[in-house]
């Protein structure tokens, strides 16, 4: 336990002396700004409209983005000690391989975790500014969402991470996974015939986000399906530092 | 401290060690020498628990280097070659990190008694990236002693260095290795000769010779190789030598330059050196030409055709 904190809090601590860190959070806020303000503009002006709701002014574009910034959040953390040699001192600690790849995923985590605390001022303005408030339980059930999505694409971004010694080819090919899991999985769902169909819906991130817990549904089986992809992306990289050292 | 039993280990169908077998007491320096490609980081990784060997058993500090791999890694402190450490850290965080990994008690006293050891008190906040090669090589030498390890194990700890950083880090081995067991590998002779208690000279993934630095010294001092200069022309000055009592053989390797080989024993080069001159060439310059390690693999083996004793004794050499 106190391996994988002393890991996951170097890693936390090292984005913020990365610039690439500081341009994903400064860009992801900033967009969330923008769309904000518009967003919140256009209801000061059009007087008896709805007011905008959470989900399609923070959580949408948080989520989009997100598929993008957590392959380049996680494209290093193990590649580049693969390239380094520094995974050497790291393997010849008395750590576990498997405390590795868990304090890894933390640190990034709680980097992401950070960036999503910090938009959570957007629902609290917008609780503000409309009549009689926003739909709170909805809004912090699409912050669950939006977090363990997160958690599930830092931990296959680890895995990917822990199977290049290159940062750039484990970035496109966690993006690339990313796209699939979060869009593209919808069209063979369309395409097949209904049993194979369920199976795509089932690996379809979208599908365990969109329709339950971005509308305030929290359902047993899209929360075992987020951890489930957490612990499938962890073990894949514990068994990939395992393997490494038997070549 | 250090027990290895017919260690062997292949990458796919390359074989880098074979049935290495070695150990290694408390309180001792044993030096690892050989060349390029001759096995020495691959055994070092086994018994630092990088990785498991193909076959054969190790066991550092009393554990398993496989089954009890974390306990191991727990009593070791391990400089890998090329010393890979992080660059965008500063020294304090970084020997802070190894420190929480090792689980150190008191870690910041422990990392400012270790960084005076290394002599590194002036940069303790400069980041990594800005260090020297010799100063890394000395923060790579506090990470692996930050846990106070039973067992150290240096893989090539002066490459690089210039003369006056490898004076110091050799300084640095012997005062640590007074109460520790060190184990370093290097491919220079005079550099094992001069810190270690024992030498492993290691070839092609074997053991070829093992011995304290003394005897491995008077094993070699058999034949010597010198190489005289003379001003002007040096025609038949190899004729000359040759002729010399004690002269195995004598060439020409440049102009006005001639090398020869001595027999084992007697120092004959005063000889030479009167028989030259006797003959009025003009002598300028006569040294005596280092042996590579490749001579010693040579000689060695050619000594001793047989493996070698693992119990120190090197008595069954009269057969010559
Ligand atoms: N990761 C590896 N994969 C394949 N072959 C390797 C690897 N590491 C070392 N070797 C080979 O094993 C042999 C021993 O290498 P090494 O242990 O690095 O020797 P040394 O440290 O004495 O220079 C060499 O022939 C080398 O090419
Ligand atoms: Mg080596």
């Amino acid at each position: 336990m106190k391996n994988i904190w002393t890991i996951a809090s170097r890693e936390y601590k090292l984005y913020f002396n990365t610039p690439i860190a500081y341009v994903i959070m400064g860009f992801i806020l900033l967009v969330l700004g923008l769309i904000f303000t518009i967003a919140v503009n256009d209801v000061a002006l059009g007087g008896g409209q709805s007011p905008p709701s959470v989900n399609a002014i923070v959580h949408g574009p948080l989520a989009f983005m997100l598929v993008f910034a957590i392959p380049a959040i996680t494209m290093r953390l193990i590649s580049e000690e693969n390239r380094e040699g520094t995974i050497e001192l790291l393997q010849t600690a008395p750590v576990r391989d498997w405390e590795l790849a868990v304090g890894k995923w933390l640190g990034a985590t709680l980097f992401i975790g950070t960036i999503i605390l910090i938009t959570l001022v957007f629902p609290i303005i917008l609780n503000n500014l409309v009549e009689p408030g926003i739909d709170q339980l909805m809004m912090l059930s699409g912050y669950l969402g939006i977090l363990l999505v997160s958690m599930a694409f830092i931990a296959l971004g680890v895995a990917i991470s822990s199977l290049f010694t290159s940062t750039v080819a484990a970035f496109f090919t966690a993006m690339g996974i990313n796209l699939v899991l979060w869009w593209l999985i919808a069209i063979p769902a369309q395409l097949s015939s209904p049993q194979f169909a369920a199976i795509w819906r089932y690996l379809d991130f979208g599908g365990h986000y969109n329709n339950s817990m971005a509308r305030g549904v929290i359902e047993l089986i899209d929360l075992v399906y987020f951890l489930s992809v957490v612990v499938v992306g962890l073990l894949v990289a514990s068994v990939s530092l395992e393997t490494k050292r038997w070549r | 401290m250090i027990q290895v039993e017919g260690l062997t280990k292949d990458y796919g169908p390359r074989r880098a060690i074979e049935d290495l077998s070695f150990s290694a007491q408390k309180g001792e320096i044993v030096g690892f020498l050989g060349p390029n490609g001759a096995g020495k980081t691959t055994t070092m990784r086994i018994l630092t628990g990088f990785m498991p060997p193909t076959n054969g058993r190790a066991s550092v500090a009393g554990y398993d280097v496989v089954d009890e791999s974390i306990e191991v890694r727990r009593r070791v402190g391990y400089l890998p070659e090329n010393v890979p450490l992080y660059d965008d850290m500063t020294v304090w965080d970084y020997l802070k990190y190894m420190a929480d990994l090792h689980n150190v008690e008191d870690a910041e006293d422990r990392i400012y008694d270790i960084i005076e050891v290394v002599g590194m008190e002036e940069r303790t906040d400069s980041y990594i990236s800005s260090l020297s090669k010799g100063m890394r090589q000395r923060i790579g030498l506090a990470q692996a002693l930050v846990h106070e390890p039973e067992v150290l194990i240096l893989d090539e700890p002066t490459i690089g260095l210039d003369p006056s950083q490898i004076r110091g880090v050799r300084n640095l081995i012997q005062e640590i290795g007074k109460e520790r067991t060190v184990m370093l590998s290097t491919h220079i002779l005079s550099e094992a000769q001069q810190i270690c208690d024992r030498v492993l000279i290691i070839n092609k993934g074997h053991i070829v010779a093992e011995d304290t630095p003394q005897n491995l010294q008077s094993r070699l001092a058999g034949s010597q190789r010198v190489a005289i200069q003379v001003a002007g022309d040096e025609d038949g000055l190899d004729k000359v030598i040759s002729g010399v009592k004690g002269v195995i053989s004598a060439s020409v390797t440049s102009a006005g330059v001639v090398e020869f080989e001595t027999e084992a024993g007697k120092d004959v080069r005063p000889d030479v050196a009167r028989q030259v001159i006797k003959k009025k060439y003009d002598l300028l310059e006569m040294r005596p030409l280092g042996m590579s390690l490749e001579d010693i693999f040579l000689e060695i083996t050619r000594e001793d055709p047989a493996p070698p004793d693992l119990d120190d004794d090197f008595e069954g050499e009269e057969a010559e």
